[in-house]
């Protein structure tokens, strides 16, 4: 069985038994890159000292030393995240080969713990988009059909895992950037509670929204990498200083648990709406079945103000992000552009953010400084800030009824690359089921609910949490998988075509 | 730089009624940047005090410094101020090189201290009161230098270079609300306000409050209001104040160059305007307008500061007596004349002379050590006088004279030697052997030698011409090197004349 159709936590006891090196480990899924990425696209980047890395955790394994239980796993990286020794450009044309002198702490985390970052995976400009076709370096493709999209931002994270490339990524969630591309790539992602991961060294989108976290193949493995990067950071000051019971073993509880009695699961009315695709809606309500059989209270509850969630996100986000990307002014980094006959710093500021920064990029700039500026601030910002407040009430009185709430991680299964792109309303629309958690800060999982039936596409189901109780979303999400699986008989990516000829028998033998 | 036209000074306060207002910037001297942990040392090589945040790197991030956040809850209290339970930083967005993440993060709506007042007194004793609308936290900018051109600044440079080391060094910039009623005042009231903040600071030991190194910069507000018009002017904001002289120059212009061009019936333009030193004259800056914007929002990678009503109140009850009412206080201990008092002040050395009173000095002598031998061998040495002796030192030696061991002459030297690093004066004393002698045995055998030696003077005194002593007085001083006591060489010589046959 080909190493890359492992999961980490499988990977990592083959590793720790000595069967398998994270040598031969990095190595196949470098193989698997050179295969199917000049398809794919997920990667920007790829580290160059990754067999150096695994050959030094070998040694190290060798010597008797004992290592974390992901050491010697491979990992992608989110261009968005800052990273020793490899560029970092979030995507964009104006970081083009910026190599940051820091890593990010979940990168410098995931170091500690002896994973071996495999590269820089691809995304949105910026943490700007639902598609990745607002990447500078081109639109990553979706592994279950490269006419489709692979979601957005975190496209490339998920696209790597989903099409075996590596076993599991980072990404960053702002809006939905690993929940909604977990959900078109038959992937697992979360954004954990804001504030439990260090934002130190990711590229800001918008500081009050952004959460750096895992996304796998499986509810385990993103345990076992949240476990890792979680905690509190004194760079951040936004971190908690919670401590964190393992997500690991919640999620190995989950995957054990006979029943669902006893849980409460809250179904948002406003997140379960008649203009979501057919399929989706259809998967969901499977679910919701299958949860209720099992033994879980279905409830349905009502957000009221969710409606204004994304009108709300469209301000807070552009307006955070207008200044969180001034400094890209080409004076101390990143690209420069001198104008034309030369001029004054202003000068070469205006032309290099002009041809630095792709079309939503100055969008959203334009829409955050328009939404900032005086006279319009109160009734744009300070409004949008008062719908935030009204969102947490809503969360609150929902998570007073129920200790989960779920909904479909995205309205629609992926749709074609170019499909939106002329039009950014419908664009942001895709994001309405996961904006939400992001504005009040709680914690949301997408996984794998099926393939939706009139275009085979996958479906993806959010489960929501209370903030601090990021363990009830991997004890919950481990027995869906595990029921679903087993309903199944085989994961949902085994499911997903073969991307190549000389990949086909493998990807068959190696899923089921 | 041009001189503008100028309307005479009482010509300008008899059409015009003056109104301040000031923004002082003090840099805090914190061991770190108000949001990183880079040295807060401005100075040395160009960009080598920084971290990612203070040259605005994608990704990272700023933390508060707590000590930033006592000093700066210290001087509010200490301007009278109310201490907000929960104030918030904001980012204030504008493009400008030497600010590296193109925003400020500051305070807008919600700063740490706010609704104080600073009373101020003029040199002939009149008090003002100066109300203060906030003092609020923010972190520096770097430092430009412009190359080529011929005034130093932008305009016309060929290129600039930026230091970030001064990027993110904690200030706090105290705000005053407008003052009315300085009149002709207005000038003096300027420097002495600028001063009694600089006290206060210094007091606290929150700043290093070097003008000239831009630890303490002021931003003058001056407009003119017609008389009788109750209408206000237009006001300038001058900047580059770098000294308590400057303040008063800077104030005094503005005067009577807004005076002038208001006469004519000109309109005065709401700009930022740059004091130059050299000329005593300022120059337009950039247009400033109220609806300049600066997009304020609360800075979402930090979390509101809340320092806690405990913290506050031990701060309070920390804080060191003001310095107005410390200096009213000493001058009427230590009885000094104002003359005695002023020339203490201006030689920065109150402190010295108070520790020096405080471990058992006469303030009459601290004084007169201090300001007079102490302050010229600083003055020789060029460096501050307080760095060549401690107070404790100066008090033993001013012991050492009261009790009749030193004579002033040999207190000099052993001053000297202290100052070289001989030690404490009584060390000094034995190691170069400078103690006046008392043993009347070795004074009377100088004195019958001398006596001897001029048996003209002898005569003088035996006939009862005391005054004639003196040769002989001095001859023996002069023998014992002056480590023997004038008074009881003259007894001894009155004695010896009056027995010797």
């Amino acid at each position: 069985m080909s190493l890359i159709y492992l999961s980490a936590a499988e990977l990592s006891a083959k590793l720790g038994s000595g069967e398998v090196s994270s040598v031969e480990a990095t190595q196949a899924h470098l193989d698997r890159i050179t295969a199917v990425d000049g398809d794919v696209h997920a990667f920007l980047h790829i580290n160059a000292e990754a067999l150096k890395t695994a050959a030094d955790v070998d040694a190290r394994r060798a010597a008797g030393e004992q290592l974390g239980e992901l050491a010697g796993v491979p990992i992608a990286i989110k261009d968005v995240l800052c990273t020793i020794g490899m560029p970092s450009t979030a995507g964009s044309r104006i970081l083009e080969g910026w190599i940051p002198p820091y890593d990010a702490t979940v990168v410098s985390r995931l170091r500690a713990a002896n994973l071996i970052p495999l590269g820089k995976t691809n995304m949105d400009e910026f943490a700007m988009g639902s598609s990745t076709e607002h990447s500078a370096y081109g639109p990553t493709h979706n592994p279950w059909d490269l006419e489709r999209i692979p979601g957005g931002s975190g496209g490339g994270s998920a696209a790597a895992v989903a099409a075996f490339e590596a076993p599991i990524a980072l990404g960053s969630d702002t809006g939905g950037s690993i929940r909604q591309p977990a959900a078109v790539t038959g992937s697992v992602g979360v954004k954990p509670t804001y504030g439990s991961v260090s934002r130190y060294g990711a590229i800001a989108l918008a500081s009050s929204l952004d959460q750096v976290g895992p996304v796998s193949r499986t509810v385990l493995d993103s345990a076992l990498v949240h476990d890792i990067i979680g905690g509190h950071d004194p760079r951040d000051s936004t971190s908690l200083k919670d401590t964190w019971p393992s997500f690991a073993a919640a999620a190995r509880a989950g995957a054990t648990a006979e029943s669902l009695k006893g849980l409460r699961v809250g179904v948002v009315k406003q997140l379960d709406a008649p203009g979501f695709q057919d399929g989706v809606k259809l998967r969901f309500h499977e679910s919701l079945a299958m949860m209720e059989e099992a033994g879980a209270e279905i409830v349905e509850v009502s957000a009221p103000n969710f409606e204004y969630a994304v009108a709300a996100y469209y301000l807070i986000l552009p307006a955070e992000a207008s200044s969180n990307l001034a400094r890209f002014d080409s004076v101390r980094f990143g690209l420069r552009v001198n104008p034309a006959g030369g001029g004054t710093v202003e000068d070469v500021m205006a032309a290099t953010r002009g041809a630095g920064f792709g079309a939503e990029v100055k969008r959203r700039i334009i829409l955050g400084t328009y939404a900032l500026s005086a006279g319009y601030y109160d009734e744009y910002y300070g409004s949008a800030q008062k719908v935030r407040t009204l969102i947490q009430r809503d969360f609150d009185a929902a998570f007073a009824q129920v200790d989960v709430l779920v909904s479909p991680s995205a309205p629609t299964t992926a749709f074609k690359l170019g499909e939106k792109i002329d039009d950014p309303l419908a664009m942001y629309l895709n994001d309405v089921t996961t904006i939400p958690a992001n504005l009040a800060g709680i914690p949301g999982m997408g996984l794998p609910i099926g393939l939706a039936p009139e275009d085979g596409l996958p479906v993806g189901l959010q489960i929501m949490a209370p903030a601090r109780a990021d363990d009830r979303l991997y004890k919950l999400g481990a027995t869906l998988e595990r029921m679903l699986e087993e309903k199944w008989g085989h994961t949902l990516l085994s499911q997903a075509p073969n991307l190549t000829p000389t990949e086909m028998f493998a990807a068959s033998e190696g899923a089921v | 730089m041009a001189k503008a036209e100028l309307m005479d000074f009482d010509k300008a306060l008899e059409l015009f009624e003056p109104v301040l207002g000031f923004e002082v910037h003090v840099e805090l001297n914190t061991k770190t940047k108000m949001f990183s942990d880079a040295p807060n040392f401005f100075g040395g090589e160009p960009n080598t005090n920084i971290t990612p945040l203070d040259l605005g790197l994608p990704g990272s991030l700023p933390v508060v410094n707590e000590q930033a956040v006592r000093y700066s809850i210290s001087l509010g209290l200490a301007l009278g101020c109310s201490i907000a339970e929960s104030s918030r930083f904001a980012r204030k967005n504008y493009y400008y090189p030497d600010t590296p993440k193109n925003y400020q993060i500051s305070q807008f709506d919600e700063p740490i201290a706010y609704d104080g007042n600073v009373e101020v007194e003029l040199a002939d004793g009149r008090k003002f009161q100066i109300s203060i609308e906030r003092a609020h936290m923010e972190e520096d900018a770097g430092k430009l230098t412009h190359i080529g051109g011929s005034t130093g600044r932008i305009q016309g440079a060929d290129y600039s270079l930026v230091d970030y080391n001064r990027a993110g060094v904690p200030l706090v910039e105290i705000v005053t609300n407008m003052i009315f009623g300085a009149e002709k005042d207005a000038p003096e009231l300027a420097k002495a306000y600028v001063s009694a903040i600089r006290d206060i600071v210094v007091s606290l030991g929150i700043s290093d409050a070097k003008m000239e190194r831009g630890n303490l910069r002021c931003d003058a507000n001056i407009s003119l209001s017609p008389r009788g018009s109750g209408k206000l002017g237009t006001r300038t904001e001058t900047k580059n104040v770098n000294s308590l002289r400057s303040v008063e120059r800077a104030i005094r212009y503005e005067i009577q160059r807004q005076a002038a061009i208001l006469a004519k019936g000109g309109t005065i333009l709401q700009e930022t305007r740059h004091w130059h030193e050299d000329t005593g004259v300022t120059s337009a800056g950039r247009p400033k307008s109220d609806a300049d914007d600066y997009r304020y929002f609360p800075e979402p990678d930090l979390l509101p500061v809340v320092p806690g009503a405990e913290l506050i109140e031990q701060l309070r009850l920390a804080l060191p007596e003001a310095p107005a009412i410390r200096r009213r206080r000493l001058k009427e201990a230590w009885s000094f004349t104002d003359l005695e008092f002023q020339d203490v002040l201006n030689s920065g050395l109150l402190v010295e002379v108070e520790e020096t009173v405080a471990a058992g000095a006469s303030a009459q002598s601290a004084r007169k050590w201090w300001t007079g031998e102490i302050a010229r061998l600083a003055n020789i040495a060029g460096v501050d006088a307080s760095t060549l002796v401690s107070p404790l030192h100066v008090s033993e030696l001013i012991a050492l004279i009261e009790s009749g061991d030193l004579t002033d002459r040999l207190a000099r030297q052993v001053l000297e030697g202290v100052v070289a690093g001989e030690g404490a004066p009584h060390e000094v004393v034995d190691a170069r052997g400078l103690k006046v002698v008392s043993d009347d045995g070795a004074l009377i055998a100088a004195i019958d030698e001398a006596l001897a030696a001029q048996p003209d003077v002898l005569a003088k005194i035996r006939d009862g011409k005391v005054q004639a002593a003196g040769a002989v007085i001095g001859a023996v001083m002069k023998a014992m090197r002056g480590s023997a006591d004038a008074a009881r060489v003259r007894e001894l010589v009155l004695e010896r004349a009056a027995v010797t046959e």
